[in-house]
């Protein structure tokens, strides 16, 4: 007996839950050859919004928690990819249509990708900030903090790496996230979500959206309750204008990358605000 | 030996002015491209004090041709001589301008004071110590750049476009300068059209600190010539110190270009009291907080947010310290309240003053004698204020004080953030437990808790959300002039 | 006599009517405890801004005669005399012989035992008082009938005012009842037979109280205990006043003032020794407390050497030229 296998339905990723687009819309997810794979959820405007304000209400809780605690949480997150290696191989040879060995290395990136940043969150403050010596009776120390709500365009290639490679770095301080997922390879975007929903991080920190780049970053890059803009995998869209409209409420814009980009803390600490609190100090 | 008019209090105390004796003007300033002072081919402008209105000087104004030599010399300057310079000497030229600084502070501050409108009091203790301090920390830093934490090889951007406002001319001019030198870059830089003075004889300080000629650049002019200056295709760095509205046009105008943009526009900070409050101290932190230079700080805490069962009490207090404040002549010793810096913004003030009252606010005014000639705003407050009001929404950049109330510390720290700006904050209370907490929910670049207003070189400055990004001063300072390898390389492993 | 006197009240009715009728040790602590504290940076930072006023011409002239006014010209030694104390009083009547228009200062302070001799020496109708240490000055160690003769004698012997250390110890052990006590006692003890009171000024000694919140706790008992002035320190103890811990006293008499409508008064002694100096305090009464309180009713300067450094900036003003030590005597 054979079994007729059972396809999933892939749908986006909002506030912990999986809705369907409130578009109604879907689009093909072919192969490379071109052969179909699955229907995806072809998000909306609305959709955006809808996310921005999952990561707003989430952005409180998440960046009030312990960089312990994040870390942990972060690494709890390898360690369910860790389980989940077949399925991600699996979906990664289909969709960009690499090797076994290529989507293997790639899955083993990205698990990687998360305990390295894992390791960063109680530790990026330490690098970041320090203590000012200021000239008068005061402790003044600077450190850095979580921007707020990232919007973040996924890079197009590495479906998976490209990805984690720009989530863990904004998530890791405190942010939450409303990321579009490349549109050619969402598949892995979406089984990511389903690991991050049975993971330990609260709903709404992250948030994935599927469908057309083009179409959904300039609500995004324009929404005023969006702090900072990550163009990653920008590059072949109209970015200059993305960044014209994130200009109106000062956004914070981290330019396209011409591939995947790098893991650094850099990526950290670009989205976080630098903080410098001065109390008065005497002993009388 | 008794007073003369009996009816006079002695707390009016007789006029002790500063002499301008000390200052030697020229009629007319040129623009100081390349090391000398030439002429602009802009229309030039008469800058004008504003306590009485009288003409200082004849001020140059750049045009698009000028902007480009300026542009040039700087362009040249870095390729031929700063570039091939090492650290330890940019650093000896930043230590020389720094003693130059000290050895003509009092004429800077009087030239400050004259021009600005700010109290001599401020620009000699406050704002031009300030800048030499500016200039001897960044010195220090310009050969142990790799040790600031920016990655193992850090360098220079190349020419860096700066534009900066008048409240601080001289002040916000060193927090431009100091880093970029420091780090390596070339300077053009773009006093404000109402207080060009200061930065005309900081020029005469660079020929005396012998600095290599178009390492530094100083063009006057209007905000045409700033567009210019930042829009200039051969800049590699914009900073921008000003208005919101302008910020957001010149993150518009760079976007795409890959120039590096840091920005410090504008605030509209809460300062927080708390019943448990150094009460005395906390008057003067809000005397401090908002009427220092006029209320003329993006930092200023404009809206007092004060506990409820303590507001009657604060408020009584602070009209009763307000009277004390001595408004007048700006080169006077004894000044606390200087002038309005120029008709424009004295309109504002007025406008949003009004606006204030027409939306219920009371508002109260000090008593304070208005000179009959010049541009004056006595100390206001403003009481019954509720958040959605525009005096406690806008940034009104003049002596006007919104005071609002709280219940919990949830509701202060709730409203102290409600609002698109996110400079500054300041918290008053003797619980320490509490100010750390609430100092960690203000989204604001700056906490100053039971102080205000304190600004140090070593101290990062700078705000969240629409207050602009990037910071000035400390090791993040640099951070601004200096090219990250791995984020603008978008380099791949 | 040209100072007035305290109005005659029960001495501990001011607490009873802050406090209540059930005054104890605890409801004393709660209520101390209760006083907003100081934040020293913030107190230190308005008292250096203060100290920056350039008092000039017409100003300055005021100044210099009204610091002479307020004056409590000291001597406090083992070693004073009669005739010191004879030498002191003829200078406290005509500070400067070469300019008689130079005012009188406010009292001559000297010991109990030398009361008499200040007494005797200023005559009737001098406009100067006679102030006295008393309580065990300057450390207060000393049981408080002892404490209280010394007083008694000090206002027998015709003292106007009566400068009283508080028992530092006791305070700082917590013991602010105890200290409460000693100032209603002290208090009582300068009471006249006709009724009429000596001036009393409490001693905090500050530079033994050591913290800014100390200070304005013990500030408020010794006026609740009916503390005519609160004066800051003894001069044998260092620091003795300084600009910051007399602005922090007069704040606490501006409160009492805004709470009650009475005026107290504010001493502070030893180490002000220059015109520039005082001028600074000058500045720091009127714009802390108004200028009402430049009267040697509410403000006293306990000084001996700053005198002199009036007299010749005096000189200097009257004649345009500077002058010199020759020029001033000695006492």
């Amino acid at each position: 007996m054979t079994h007729l296998a059972i396809p999933k339905t892939y749908k986006l990723y909002i506030g912990g839950a999986f809705p369907r687009s409130e578009s109604g819309r879907t689009y093909e997810v072919t192969t490379s050859k071109g052969a179909f794979i699955a229907n995806a959820a072809k998000a909306s405007r609305k959709d955006a919004r809808d996310a921005v304000v999952a990561a707003r209400a989430a952005f409180s809780g998440w960046s009030g928690t312990t960089g312990y605690n994040r870390g942990q949480v972060l690494y709890r997150i390898a360690e369910l990819l860790e389980g989940r290696r077949a399925q991600f191989v699996d979906e990664l040879r289909s969709t960009d249509g690499l090797t076994e060995a290529a989507a293997t290395k790639q899955v083993d990136s990205a698990i990687d990708a998360w305990v390295w940043y894992a390791g960063w969150a109680d530790k990026y403050l330490q690098v970041a900030g320090n203590g000012n010596p200021v000239s008068g009776p005061y402790f003044n120390i600077s450190t850095p903090e979580p921007t707020g709500v990232v919007a973040v365009i996924a890079p197009a290639t590495h479906g998976l790496l490209g990805l984690v490679s720009v989530i863990a770095p904004v998530i890791l301080s405190g942010n939450t996230v409303v990321v579009v997922a490349s549109e050619s390879s969402p598949l892995s975007a979406i089984s990511l979500s389903e690991v991050l929903a049975t993971s330990d991080v609260p709903a709404g920190v992250v948030n994935v959206l599927t469908g057309s780049a083009a179409e959904i970053a300039p609500w995004l890059a324009s929404h005023a309750d969006v702090n900072a803009l990550d163009l990653a995998g920008a590059e072949a869209l109209e970015w200059v204008d993305l960044q014209i409209a994130a200009a109106d409420t000062l956004k914070r814009v981290l330019p396209p990358e011409s591939g995947l980009p790098a893991l650094t803390v850099d990526r950290v600490t670009f989205f976080t605000e630098t903080k410098t609190v001065w109390h008065t100090k005497a002993l009388i | 030996m008794t007073m003369e008019a009996s009816n006079t209090r002695w707390l009016d105390y007789a006029p002790a002015p500063e002499s301008t004796s000390i200052l030697h003007l020229k009629k007319s300033y040129g623009l100081f491209i390349d090391g000398d002072f030439v002429a602009g081919s802009g229309r030039s402008f008469t800058t004008i004090s504003p306590a009485d209105e009288h003409s200082i000087a004849e001020i140059a104004s750049a045009d698009a041709g000028d902007v480009d030599r300026a542009v040039a010399a700087a362009r040249k300057a870095y390729n031929s001589t700063w570039s091939k310079l090492g650290g330890a000497d940019r650093g000896k030229y930043l230590y020389r301008i720094a003693r130059l600084v000290q050895e003509r502070a009092r004429e800077l501050a009087v030239a400050e004071s004259l021009d600005n409108g700010k109290p001599i009091k401020e620009s000699r203790d406050v704002d031009v110590p300030l800048v030499a301090a500016w200039f001897f920390y960044y010195a220090g830093w310009a050969d142990k750049l790799e040790h600031a934490g920016l990655g193992p090889n850090p360098r220079a951007l190349g020419v860096a476009a700066q534009v900066i406002p008048w409240n601080f001319p001289l002040l916000m001019l060193a927090w431009k300068i100091a880093p970029a030198l420091a780090a390596g870059n070339t300077v053009v830089i773009k006093p404000a059209e109402t207080t060009p003075l200061s930065a005309l004889i900081f020029a005469e300080i660079l020929q005396q600190a012998d600095l290599p000629n178009g390492v530094v650049n100083i063009i006057t002019g209007a905000g045409e010539t700033g567009s210019l200056l930042v829009n200039h295709p051969d800049v590699n760095k914009v900073a921008f110190t000003g208005s919101t509205a302008v910020g957001r046009a010149i993150a518009k105008s760079t976007a795409g270009t890959g120039k590096k943009l840091t920005l410090e526009l504008g605030g509209k900070a809460a300062n927080i009291v708390f019943d448990d409050a150094p009460i005395d101290q906390a008057i003067e932190g809000i005397v401090n907080g908002i009427f220092f230079n006029q209320g003329h700080v993006c930092c200023a805490g404009s809206r007092l947010l004060v506990q409820e069962n303590i507001e009657t009490e604060v408020v009584d207090r602070l009209k009763e310290r307000l009277v004390t404040l001595r408004m007048g002549d700006p080169l006077d010793k004894n000044t606390d309240i200087g002038a309005i810096n120029s008709r424009a913004q004295l309109d504002r003030i007025r406008a949003l003053s009004d606006i204030g009252e027409e939306e219920g606010a009371t508002r109260w005014s000090a008593p304070c004698e208005i000179p009959a000639k010049g541009f004056w705003f006595a100390p206001t407050i403003f009481t019954g204020v509720e958040t959605s009001h525009r005096i406690a929404r806008e940034e009104i950049f003049g002596p006007v004080l919104s005071v609002l109330t709280f219940r919990t510390p949830a509701e202060a720290i709730a409203k102290a953030n409600n609002t698109p700006y996110g400079l500054s904050a300041g918290i008053w209370s003797d619980k320490g437990s509490k100010v750390l907490a609430v100092a960690d929910k203000l989204r604001a670049g700056v906490i100053w808790a039971n102080t205000f207003n304190k600004f140090d070189p070593s101290s990062p400055f700078g705000g969240y959300k629409e207050s602009g990004y990037g910071r000035e001063g400390g090791r993040h300072g640099l951070a601004a002039y200096l090219t990250n390898a791995v984020l603008q390389s978008g380099a791949n492993k | 006599m040209t100072i007035e006197q305290a109005v005659a009240l029960a001495p501990a009715s001011r607490a009873i009517d802050l406090i209540g009728g059930d005054l104890t040790e605890k409801s004393l602590r709660l209520h101390l405890e209760g006083l907003p504290g100081v934040d020293a940076v913030g107190l230190e930072a308005r008292a250096a801004g203060l100290g920056t006023r350039s008092i000039k011409t017409t100003s300055k002239a005021w100044a210099l005669d009204t610091i002479i006014r307020l004056i409590d010209l000291t001597t406090l030694e083992g070693a004073d005399t009669p005739g010191k104390v004879q030498s002191l009083v003829a200078k406290a009547m005509t500070p400067d012989p070469s300019d008689l228009t130079t005012p009188r200062v406010a009292a001559v302070c000297v010991y109990g035992d030398m009361v008499p001799y200040a007494v005797k020496a200023l005559g009737p109708n001098s406009g100067v008082n006679v102030a006295a240490v008393a309580t065990a000055f300057p450390s207060g160690r000393a049981s408080l009938p002892v404490k209280l003769a010394d007083t008694r004698d000090a206002v027998a012997a015709g003292a106007d005012e009566i400068d009283m250390v508080i028992d530092r110890g006791a305070f700082l052990s917590g013991r602010y009842g105890m200290v409460f006590d000693q100032i209603v006692a002290v208090k009582e003890a300068c009471r006249r037979d006709d009724g009429t009171y000596a001036h009393l000024k409490v001693i905090l000694e500050t530079g033994e109280l050591n913290t800014y919140d100390n200070v304005r706790r013990a500030s408020w008992l010794a006026i609740l205990a009916g503390g005519d002035f609160i004066k800051t320190s003894t001069g044998k103890v260092a620091p003795a006043a300084t600009l910051p811990v007399t602005l922090l006293m007069l704040q606490v008499v501006r409160d009492w003032h805004r709470l009650t409508g009475e005026r107290i008064g504010v001493k502070p002694a030893g180490g002000i020794r220059s015109s520039k100096d005082a001028i600074k305090y000058l500045v720091t009464v009127a714009e802390t407390v108004g200028e009402e309180w430049l009267d040697p009713r509410l403000f006293r300067f306990g000084a001996s050497s700053l005198l002199n450094d009036v007299l010749l900036q005096r000189q200097k003003m009257t004649t345009g030229r500077y002058s010199g030590p020759d020029y001033v005597t000695i006492d």
